[in-house]
């Protein structure tokens, strides 16, 4: 199963080093992991996409809180949460790709952020399914490079996840 | 008044009540040596190797409950240090070890002696820190020490650049310190007490089972009361032991790979599990789902979220300090009339004496070699069970486990957790240092005495009057067991050729050194080193070959899948 967790952590050096060391020792996965700091300086939040069973994600947050430097864990999959990803991919656009690259980019609502008169480069946001469907949707000999955010997370509504 | 980081740093541990600092001289140390030196409240012990450092902080604490303080320099001793570090770690010693480093300016320069120390002993430290600014070097300090010895215990960190030891700042010590980050929850929730106790008074097969989160936190007497108000089956892990008293009736002895039939039978076929700061792990109740597919209750009191269903689901979780727990469950136990159902216990203690029928610890008495366990049995009479015992890593430290019966928490010091073979001596230092006129006695073996065996030079300089008990069968014993039973008796480098003459190496020390041959002089000769109280006197005896340590469980099996001596 799929889960994402949030995290809110002490910005200092070596936090984030500690939450990955503890990843790989312990074997379990990272598909993702985003951080920044927050509107409070001295805090950064964390979101690291992992997969595992309910014991596994269990066993996951109880070591992240046992981590001196982590303030707070929330697994966001438990309740209604809205997730995006923000992708950058420059495609080859020259010649009858062009037109059709940019109708392809509204249709996902995507933004032209750079042009050539060979290229375009989109940026798309979304869930991770929708950035995937993107670049399904496009002809792979036409992409020259993309790099993508990892997703972000936050929970709906009412559900804050802070101090 | 600006005093230098050196000098804050020795205040700090003087604010603390550290009475001793074990450690090792280098260049980014040199500040820090240099305030010791001018000092004498902190007395600091020389010894011959980092690692010897950091076992003898740990054997420090574990038999005294006081934080351990080891100080070692950059790069190499920082990483001869690592081993020591990662044995405290996984057995949750509350320590300190100090480090120097490079100048923050060479950090990342591939400095002389540089090395990335909080990169390197993260994994095996309950935190550490990078002091950059000597005006974080008090605040730090106080961290390391609330850490250490708060929630789950556990090692501390901190490395200190060779300029911040040098740099000046307002000194004050904080009195208190809170992290918003760290909370651990330390008292059991109420309702989850009541419904452990509730289990526990309709058990018709209860069993206790204790590791070493009791003797940690000072809950043995806490423990005993509980167990005796209920009258119920105990057993103690290897890091457990003295948690509840070996000699005890209750007592069904240790448990797990090497523990005893009755322990293992009653941890399977009870219907109600009590287990205390214990973290079920896999040389405890051997394969999971075997252990799982047994129809019990599980009660289990941790400090640790992340201990409990970990490897075992269990019941009824209680996260907080086990002494308070217990307290709180004796209180409850106290106050109501219900006492277990009497009957069931009876005919439950009628299973676990035929269990015990089996004499699973038996051994050839008769035997013209000397026999280890003889060896242990006798040391237990000599001392008359009131020696602190620390042991080394193989068959020794099982024997000793099981054949000294350990009445009080803190006597036996083992790395349990790591395995860390040159644990024993280092670790014995410590222990007679804050035990100055206890018997403390290291039980080894002669593969792993060598593994630390400079710090004989540290017993000398001190005057440490430590009895080495070495049970020298020319083998790594457990090394040897395992190949007997399932490699075909292929021996492959498990064999100690070329041993010194341990009579001599101990003589050259400055030391007693005896050789021992016989059964027969045995007794005598454990009588004749402890008469020497001013001495240490290594005794080397050279015990059967061929013994194996009884009862096992084979890696990967079931708890009660055990070999036991009289089926081979």
């Amino acid at each position: 199963m799929r889960h994402i967790l949030s995290i809110l952590v002490e910005n200092e050096a070596g936090a984030l080093s500690r939450i990955s060391g503890l990843f790989s020792a312990r074997g379990y996965n990272i598909e993702s992991l985003t951080v920044a700091p927050t509107e409070d300086p001295t805090m950064s939040r964390m979101t690291i996409v992992t997969s595992g069973s309910d014991d596994v994600v269990e066993q996951i947050t109880k070591q992240l809180n046992k981590l001196v430097e982590v303030v707070k864990v929330v697994d966001l999959t438990e309740g209604n949460h809205i997730e995006r990803e923000l992708m950058l991919v420059k495609v080859r656009a020259a010649g009858k790709d062009r037109d059709e690259m940019k109708r392809l980019a509204d249709i996902f609502r995507g933004r032209i952020l750079d042009v050539t008169d060979k290229s375009y480069t989109i940026e798309l946001t979304g869930t991770g399914s929708k950035l995937d469907a993107f670049l399904q949707a496009i002809e792979p000999g036409v992409i020259l490079e993309t790099v993508r955010t990892g997703a972000s997370g936050i929970g709906r509504g009412e559900r804050i996840l802070r101090i | 008044m600006q005093l230098t980081g050196a000098e804050i740093l020795i205040r700090c541990l003087q604010e603390e009540g550290v009475d001793y600092v074990f450690g090792y001289p280098g260049g980014a140390v040199l500040n820090i040596y240099d305030e010791l030196f001018k000092q004498h409240k902190v007395k600091h012990v020389l010894v011959r190797h980092e690692q010897g450092a950091v076992h003898a902080a740990d054997g420090y604490s574990r038999s005294s409950q006081q934080v351990g303080v080891a100080l070692v320099t950059s790069g190499p001793g920082v990483t001869n240090a690592v081993t020591g570090i990662a044995t405290a770690y996984m057995d949750s010693i509350p320590m300190v070890v100090i480090t120097g480093q490079v100048p923050t300016n060479a950090i990342g320069q591939d400095a002389f002696q540089e090395c990335d120390t909080v990169g390197i002993t993260r994994p095996c430290v309950k935190h550490n820190f990078l002091v950059k600014d000597v005006r974080d070097l008090a605040v730090t300090v106080k961290k390391a020490f609330y850490l250490a010895t708060t929630g789950r215990p556990g090692p501390v960190l901190v490395d200190i650049p060779k300029d911040v030891s040098q740099a000046l700042a307002e000194y004050s010590y904080p009195k208190t310190i809170t992290l918003r980050s760290y909370n651990p929850v330390t008292k059991g929730h109420a309702g989850q007490i009541k419904k452990a106790v509730q289990l526990l008074l309709e058990a018709k097969r209860p069993m206790v089972y204790t590791g070493g989160g009791v003797v940690l936190n000072d809950a043995a007497e806490s423990l005993t009361r509980l167990v005796r108000l209920l009258g119920f089956p105990c057993t103690n892990t290897l890091m457990g032991l003295g948690g509840f008293p070996a000699t005890d009736p209750q007592f069904t002895g240790m448990l797990g790979m090497h523990g005893t039939y009755e322990s293992n039978m009653a941890m399977q076929n009870c219907d109600v599990l009590l287990a205390v700061g214990a973290r079920f792990d896999d040389r405890v109740i051997g394969n999971p789902a075997h252990f799982y597919r047994a129809d019990r209750k599980i009660i289990h009191i941790d400090i640790d979220p992340s201990s409990i269903s970990k490897r075992v689901k269990v019941d009824v979780p209680i996260v907080g300090y086990v002494r308070d727990v217990l307290d709180e469950m004796v209180k409850i136990v106290e106050s109501s009339p219900a006492r277990p159902d009497a009957a069931p216990l009876k005919s439950w203690w009628a299973q676990i004496k035929e269990w015990q029928r089996k004499d699973c610890l038996r051994y050839d008495r008769d035997s013209k070699l000397i026999k280890p366990q003889f060896v242990v049995e006798k040391l237990y009479e000599v001392t008359q069970g009131d020696a602190f015992i620390t042991s080394d890593v193989g068959q020794h430290q099982m024997w000793a486990a099981q054949y000294y019966k350990f009445d009080k928490p803190r006597r036996w010091i083992n790395s349990g957790g790591l395995g860390t073979m040159g644990f024993g001596l280092p670790a014995a230092m410590g222990v007679q240092l804050v035990n100055p006129r206890a018997s403390v006695v290291c039980v080894t073996g002669e593969a792993s005495i060598q593994m630390c065996i400079q710090e004989l030079s540290t017993c000398k300089q001190y005057h440490l009057p430590i009895k080495v008990v070495n049970l020298n069968n020319r083998y790594m014993g457990m090394v040897r067991q395992w190949q007997e039973f399932f490699y075909g008796n292929r021996y492959a480098e498990s064999y100690m050729d070329a041993l010194p003459d341990f009579v001599k190496l101990a003589e050259a020390y400055g030391h007693v050194g005896m050789k021992i041959e016989k059964p027969g002089d045995v007794e005598g000769a454990l009588r004749e080193a402890f008469a020497q109280k001013e001495r240490l006197v290594f005794l080397d005896f050279i015990t059967d070959q061929t013994e194996n340590v009884f009862p096992m469980v084979p890696g990967g099996k079931g708890l009660t899948e055990m070999i036991l001596a009289e089926e081979l």
